[in-house]
């Protein structure tokens, strides 16, 4: 009896260690997570403390750049940054949404999945081929087609005054709608389909059409999931780099016209980074990406919890 | 007559919200166009065995890109994958606590991290401490990208797996870390190999990451601690440049990367249609 006994317990303990050994493990790795976000943050804090010192808050207000005078003030990027991807929202938030109405109610069963497929493809080709194309294809397009009319018909703007170059802040922009059409017109999809299939059908019932029925019944539920979506879109062109860096014509002047070439905090930290050679110079780079850091954080904690609360409520406890 | 306007404005919605796809597509039509147009004449044998020669010079190419590619995103695999998967296991199994929520938000926070910021990262945090750009660096900033894709991925499909597959094998008395290692994560398998060769499809195009971590090369590798060439780096160095030759090898440089990339997207995309026969 004590043998079985024995044996008994021998077993079950040896299941309770190794369920606690492997849960401990997983669970490390699983810390990993929040230790590679504090990391990031510590080391870009660390790494932008001497110009933090040195410039204070005015790092964020002087538009002055000038490496050699050793002064550095973030204001072009920033300004850059905020206004390229704005305007590659104002582009992209219409073709989205359009894009997400007609693959999620609209459009004929058969073609949802392959049409979407190919929408998302778009997010998978590297963003430095993008930019190659952009170079190549797109700014000479720009140039010499949307740009013409755009000075002739809303030239009174002085957004669309002066000469026209290839690589400006108008070619930027559309270059990182571009980019982040395939996240926004997803995630936007992805909401609109948890909107409960009786909010569809009652409307129905009442005899509206498909479009009435998106308009009434499914995009008010959504709204607040697709703002979360805009959002991410938003998210995703302050981070983006190599294209915009290839056609947006880094120069680091706050100019009022979209003809005129711009910066962002991410094009001059992948332009000058390896070029900077003094402590201060390299301090304020780490300085403007530890912005763009922060930044990108709260925008997609934001988004996050739009996005989440939809799905969550509606999406059946996926979490 | 009131019944036909409202016709109508259907008919104009579909068609107009159909036509937003039809223009969001033209621009991948457009740059897989002339990426295969420009790109196939600058492919030679050559160009995928030779490493790259000086301005001026005929022939050359990106060889050595091509192996730094593959021995960048091999250490970011090394790093990210135990780590992505694992944390994606945990967040499933085990996730059900406030920590394994702050792990599962933080996670998806961090997938919308700038990749220029993974590469200040890998630099002041790799650079820095060795004194050299170097293999090593550019593969810490990529699985700093990779790490949260795999960890949402392999949660994902875990968490697909039918519960009552994991109680049969509890009620035979195997143990809770047993079912989750033999029976949970085989069950998932395939959802999870998805998860990964997406990520490294996304890591393999990254060059902001790499642009002062791994930095560039014009030989061969030399070892793990030293600079070395990579395929998107090497591809923005010559389109950059004013040289139209070196303008060819880059488009060459795209059409590989960009056939790698899709071979990767839409092979995965196959595997698991055929596995779910939808």
């Amino acid at each position: 009896m004590d043998r079985a006994k024995l044996s008994f317990f021998r077993i079950s303990r040896s299941k309770l260690s190794g369920d606690f050994i492997f849960e401990a493990v997983i669970g490390f790795f699983a810390l990993g997570i929040i230790i590679l976000a504090f990391l990031l943050f510590r080391e870009l804090f660390i790494g932008s403390a001497l110009s933090r010192d040195i410039f204070g808050v005015g790092f964020l207000t002087s538009s002055t750049w000038d490496p050699v005078a050793e002064v550095f003030g973030a204001l072009p990027f920033i300004f850059g940054t905020l206004v390229s991807s704005f305007l590659a929202l104002i582009i992209a938030v219409p073709f989205s949404l359009g894009i997400a109405i007609f693959l999620s109610e609209l459009a004929p069963e058969k073609l949802r999945t392959p049409l979407s497929f190919i929408i998302e493809l778009l997010a998978a080709i590297p963003s430095v081929i993008i930019g190659l194309w952009g170079i190549f294809i797109l700014a000479p397009f720009i140039r010499d087609y949307l740009a013409p009319p755009l000075s002739t018909y809303l030239g009174f703007l002085p957004l669309f005054q002066g000469p026209m170059y290839g690589l400006s802040m108008l070619t930027g922009g559309v270059i990182l709608a571009i980019m982040i059409i395939p996240i926004t017109s997803s995630v936007s999809r992805e909401v609109i389909m948890t909107v409960p299939t009786h909010q569809r059908e009652a409307a129905l019932a009442l005899g509206a059409t498909g479009w009435e029925t998106t308009r009434i019944a499914v995009l008010p539920y959504a709204r607040s999931g697709i703002f979360g979506a805009v959002i991410l879109g938003f998210g995703r062109a302050i981070g983006e780099t190599m294209a915009v860096t290839m056609v947006i014509g880094n120069s680091p002047r706050i100019s009022e016209s979209f003809f005129s070439p711009s910066y962002t905090m991410a094009s001059v930290i992948a332009n000058e980074f390896v070029e900077a050679t003094s402590k201060i110079y390299i301090s304020s780079l780490i300085e403007i990406g530890f912005l763009l850091l922060v930044i990108s954080f709260i925008i997609n904690i934001a988004a996050r919890i739009l996005v989440w609360k939809l799905l969550k409520v509606e999406g059946g406890g996926a979490t | 007559m009131k019944w036909n306007k409202r016709k109508i404005i259907d008919r104009v919605m579909s068609v107009l919200t159909a036509s937003c796809v039809a223009i969001a597509i033209i621009p991948l039509l457009s740059i897989l166009y002339t990426v295969t147009i420009n790109g196939i004449s600058a492919i030679n044998l050559d160009f995928l065995t030779q490493i790259p020669k000086p301005v001026g010079e005929p022939g050359g190419g990106l060889g050595n890109a091509i192996e730094g590619t593959f021995i960048v995103v091999g250490i970011a695999c090394l790093i990210g994958l135990p780590v992505g998967i694992l944390a994606g296991v945990y967040l499933s199994e085990y996730g059900e606590n406030r920590f394994g929520r702050i792990v599962s938000f933080v996670a998806d926070v961090l997938t919308g991290t700038p990749s220029i910021v993974a590469g200040m990262f890998g630099y002041t945090f790799i650079v820095l401490y060795f004194g050299s750009f170097s293999a090593i660096a550019g593969g810490v900033a990529l699985s700093v990208l990779m790490i949260p894709i795999v960890t949402r991925t392999t949660e994902e499909s875990l968490r697909l797996v039918p519960g009552s597959i994991k109680e049969a094998s509890l009620a035979l008395g195997i143990p809770k870390w047993k079912t989750t290692l033999y029976i949970v994560i085989n069950t998932a398998r395939s959802g999870i190999i998805t998860g990964v060769l997406l990520s490294i499809a996304r890591i393999s195009g990254e060059t902001a990451p790499l642009l002062f971590t791994s930095f560039g090369n014009m030989f061969w590798a030399n070892g793990l601690d030293k600079p070395i060439s990579t395929m998107p780096v090497q591809i923005y160095t010559y389109a950059i440049t004013p040289f139209p030759e070196w303008h060819a090898k880059a488009w060459g440089g795209a059409l590989i990367l960009i056939i790698l990339i899709l071979i990767l997207n839409i092979g995965v995309r196959f595997v698991t249609r055929k596995k779910y026969g939808m």
